[in-house]
């Protein structure tokens, strides 16, 4: 009886992992993919020296950042791919949003100031644990973009 | 205080070194924020509130590097560098470090 019951929860938890989880990250991918096209203009390089040719007004570090936290199903997904090995695609498409959004947060910040280009960008991540109430932490991330936002004079 | 992660400030000539500076703070979640992000773990997405946390103590920890450079008589801190470790569960380290310049 006990163990239905847990399999029930599992099952529960795997469904709701499923259906919300994939349905915030396609929302989440449409909005990445529309605010990509509205900042196309601000530039981005991580080149680390500027052009020579050219006369900023202000330099100033811009950063963006963003915690995402893996759903259930991706974490028993990526628990069995583990298992066989090979690509975890789950995980692919969790690290890919998480970084996007980190440089789409930075390349607003460069364009409320008034900047054109963003220059020496870097990335940094960082693995947090969180405790879901569960045994077991469940995986969660911070991804950070930062550079040197320009604005021409 | 100028802040860049550039070697120099572009237009701008450095007249001195002035060394590393650097600042960091730790934080740990408060339990109302962790729950919260514990319900948010089965669904997946952002976690506002960690996102929120971690600004916080980036701007804590720029604050501080700020204050060590203006103290060795900087303007402006060049090169400057985040990390970002997990210390211990519920808690993280933010750290900034740069180099502190005099500008012309």
């Amino acid at each position: 009886m006990e163990l239905l019951v847990q399999l029930g929860i599992f099952a529960v938890l795997l469904l709701v992992g499923l259906v919300f989880g994939r349905a915030s990250e396609k929302r989440h991918f449409r909005e990445i993919r529309r605010r990509e096209a509205e900042l196309r203009d601000v530039l981005v390089f991580n080149e680390r020296r500027p052009p020579h040719d050219r006369e900023f007004r202000q330099a100033t570090l811009v950063v963006g950042s963003v915690v995402i936290a893996e759903d259930y199903f991706k974490r028993i997904a990526a628990g069995l791919r583990g298992f066989f090995g090979g690509r975890v695609t789950v995980y692919e498409s969790l690290m890919d949003r998480g970084r996007r959004e980190a440089v789409l947060r930075m390349k607003e910040e460069a364009r409320r100031l008034g900047a054109t280009m963003v220059f020496n960008v870097r990335f940094e991540t960082s693995s947090l644990a969180v405790d879901g109430g569960a045994q077991t932490p469940m995986f969660s991330a911070e991804f950070i973009a930062y550079g040197t936002a320009l604005v021409p004079r | 205080m100028e802040l860049t992660n550039l070697e120099a400030v572009p237009g701008r000539t450095i007249v001195r070194h002035l060394g590393l500076v650097q600042g960091s703070t730790v934080r740990s979640k408060h339990v109302g924020r962790d729950f919260l992000a514990g319900l948010k773990n089965f669904v997946g997405g952002e976690l506002r509130a960690y996102t929120e946390l971690l600004n916080e103590s980036r701007a804590e920890a720029i604050e501080r590097m700020v204050a060590q450079a203006s103290a060795a008589g900087a303007n402006a801190v060049v090169n400057v560098r985040f990390a970002t470790s997990n210390i211990a569960a519920g808690a993280a380290e933010v750290m900034a470090y740069g180099t502190a310049v005099v500008l012309e």
